[in-house]
């Protein structure tokens, strides 16, 4: 059976996947992607913890609950998300980030 | 008592007033005029007064106070009597001189500021106040002589003025503070019982502290009295207004040196004087001054620059008066010369006027058919300035030339040397001006002055006669013991009255009926070479230097380290951080990624 420290493992994985994707991806919606990979890794943490952690014999709920409420909120972050990227796309004909420099001081 | 205050303050609420309220408007002559009559009939009815009110706390440090304060007594209303009523003669005079000018209202707020500055002086009683008010007279001062400072000589003459004020004043306040450092006190009324317990403390070497005291404070009389050698701003101030000239370069303004080492001789005990080696110093100074300006005189040909010089020799005959411990016949001399010297200016000023602003001597002549009234009047002005016996001039004069002949045997040579060149320059002048045929096309037109100018010359040309007598003489400053109704003949006044034909003949022979100068001593004219040796000497290479060093310390320290310093620095610092808005959303996130696991190292691993 996995212990705790396999699925920890994983996560880890997934959120290092995740982070590098962040910073080394040019396709925003690559970069959008690789944010909810990272997110994904923390439930998977937070669940595993939960099984892990027993309370009178039952496994700690707290974690799980956690869980839906990154859920709910991933998802309406995504809604936001994505319609920024759409309403850049149509102010600027382009997603790279490479091209999106108007902060350079 | 609070008449005393109402003088003081009036003219500067008028000036503020006329600056503030009235500017341009066309009744600010008439205010001012009001203000300076009203100050006339404040100085009759301070008249006799002794002591003065509560003095006003101007600033206070701990239990130090400068004081605003007023000392009433004999010497400061004579003195009043004169500045107010040479001012307000000068300003109804002005009605009529500068009605056309377009700066008239400036005009007169500087006049009504300069009476304001001026009573300052005369009835401050303490050392602090006369010196703030010493300062606001030169810059009235300024103000007035600088009144066309559209024209470039005018400018110059009036910053040549300051500057040379602020060079004897700088002495004058070092001379304030040794003096306060030496009695204690910086009120007139304190000073001898502080002398007198320092003589006592210190009674070697007081001589010496004392004498080099009094110098400094006298640096402060050469500036302002116009003593050699910083008198070279005085026939340059002719630049201004020739009313202006009248009040402040002939009868009030420079005559306040003299009051002042009259007030502080007084205040310090006028024996004490006799043994300061400085008695000597300011006696010389003062000689000098009238044997020097009388040479210039005779071979100046502008007709107030003639005037200017009689000035500065006048002067130096009451510094020298003053020096001898005789101020009594100084403040005397003050006193009439005052009311001649306004009359032969404002009297000058009447025939620029009427010549069309021509001031060239030798471009006028025959005025005396034109211009009778001015004529006249001018004759009896020239009269009391040379002496002739019977006006005020000559019993003054006598004052001042007994006295040299009681202390100093080689003064008083020096002082009958002058009075024969004061008829003398004086002769020239009027021959060459009132006399004769007339020269330009300006002398042929000239015709009488209105009566708002001749009213003050013919009250001037009174007071120049009569100001001798003890009826008048009553009123100066410092009454002396003997003067018209009291004079013997003795051989003083038998070397005066030698003095005064020699020069009025030797003037009238040498002049009468020329057209151009028969005489011509460059030495004289170009007024010594003072004026190219402080242009080559002082200006070039002290102000040079200085405004090289000055330059260094502008550009180099303040400018380029200071404030471009700290400019470039602002500038490289920012532009260092600038580097790090990359604009590139990665790096942003990179650096967020980075600053998140730090964050986690160090609380999470370094904890344990």
């Amino acid at each position: 059976m996995a212990t705790l420290n396999d699925y920890l493992f994983v996560s880890g994985m997934l959120f290092t996947i995740g982070l590098a994707g962040v910073v080394i991806r040019r396709n925003i919606i690559i970069v959008f992607m690789c944010l909810e990979l990272m997110l994904s890794a923390a439930n998977l943490s937070l669940v595993a913890f939960s099984r892990f952690n027993t309370v009178k014999g039952l496994p700690d709920y707290n974690g799980q609950m956690l869980v839906f409420f990154v859920i709910t909120v991933a998802a309406a972050e995504v809604a936001v998300g994505l319609a920024i990227i759409i309403a850049l796309y149509r102010a600027r004909q382009t997603i790279h980030t490479d091209e999106l420099t108007s902060l350079k001081g | 008592m609070n008449l005393a205050w109402i003088l003081l303050f009036l003219p500067l609420v008028v000036a503020a007033v006329n600056q503030l309220v009235l500017r341009k408007s066309a009744v600010v002559p008439w205010v001012s005029t009001g203000s300076a009559v009203a100050s006339l009939l404040l100085s009759f009815l301070l008249i006799g007064k002794t002591g003065g009110p509560t003095p006003i706390h101007w600033a206070s440090i701990g239990d130090f106070h400068l004081d605003i304060g007023i000392q009433l007594d004999k010497l400061s209303t004579g003195m009043m009597l004169v500045v107010t009523g040479v001012g307000a003669l000068v300003h109804i005079f002005s009605l009529a001189y500068m009605h056309d000018d377009e700066g008239k209202a400036r005009y007169f707020t500087g006049l009504s500021f300069f009476m304001f500055s001026m009573t300052g002086i005369v009835l401050a009683n303490n050392f602090i106040m006369t010196f703030i008010f010493w300062e606001l007279v030169g810059f009235s001062s300024y103000l007035l002589i600088g009144h066309w400072y559209q024209k470039e000589s005018a400018a110059d003459a009036a910053k040549k003025a300051f500057l040379c004020n602020r060079v004897g004043d700088f002495g004058f306040m070092i001379g304030i503070l040794m003096l306060w450092g030496i009695t204690g006190a910086l009120s007139f009324a304190g000073m001898k019982s502080g002398l007198t317990t320092f003589i006592t403390a210190n009674p070697t070497i007081w001589i010496g502290v004392l004498s080099a005291a009094v110098l400094c404070i006298f640096c402060g009389a050469v500036g302002k009295s116009a003593q050699v050698p910083l008198h070279v701003w005085l026939p340059d101030a002719m630049e201004g207004p020739t009313p202006v000239s009248a009040l402040i370069h002939a009868a009030t303004m420079v005559a306040a040196g003299v009051y002042m080492l009259f007030r502080v001789q007084v205040s310090l005990g006028t024996e004490i004087f006799h043994q300061l080696p400085a008695s000597d110093v300011i006696a010389w100074t003062g000689g000098i001054t009238a044997l020097l300006a009388a040479l210039m005189a005779t071979q100046q040909d502008d007709i107030k620059r003639v005037l200017a010089y009689s000035t500065l020799s006048q002067l130096g005959y009451m510094v020298m008066a003053v020096g001898l411990v005789a101020g009594e016949a100084g403040m005397f001399h003050l006193f009439t010369h005052a009311w001649f010297k306004a009359l032969l200016f404002l009297g000058s000023g009447a025939v620029i006027f009427a010549c069309h602003h021509e001031q060239d001597i030798w471009k006028m002549g025959g005025l005396i058919k034109k211009m009778p009234i001015t004529t006249a009047t001018f004759a009896l002005g020239c009269a009391a300035l040379i002496a002739v016996p019977g006006t005020s001039g000559f019993f003054s004069k006598e004052l001042i030339l007994d006295a040299a002949h009681e202390a100093h045997s080689p003064l008083f040579w020096v002082a009958a040397f002058v009075a024969v060149l004061t008829p003398f320059y004086m002769t020239r002048l009027f021959v060459v001006a009132f006399l004769g045929k007339h020269r330009s096309h300006g002398a042929d037109h000239a015709h009488e002055v209105g009566p708002l100018m001749w009213g003050p010359l013919v009250l001037l040309a009174l007071l120049a006669v009569i100001s001798g007598y003890s009826f008048i003489a009553g009123f100066s400053p410092a009454p002396p013991e003997h003067h018209g109704n009291g004079f013997q003949i003795g051989m003083v006044a038998g070397i005066s009255l030698a003095a005064l034909v020699i020069g009025v003949t030797a003037g009238f022979v040498l002049y009468n009926g020329k057209d151009k100068d028969p005489l011509s001593i460059p030495l004289f004219r170009n007024r010594f070479y003072f004026d190219s040796i402080y242009d080559n000497v002082l200006v070039r290479f002290f102000q040079d230097t200085t405004a090289a060093i000055i330059n260094f310390f502008d550009e180099f320290l303040i400018n380029g380290l200071l404030v471009g310093g700290l400019s470039r620095a602002t500038a490289s610092t920012g532009n260092l951080f600038r580097q790090l808005q990359s604009g590139s959303l990665q790096g942003y996130a990179f650096a967020f990624g980075l600053g998140v696991i730090l964050v986690i190292y160090f609380t999470v691993f370094l904890q344990s």
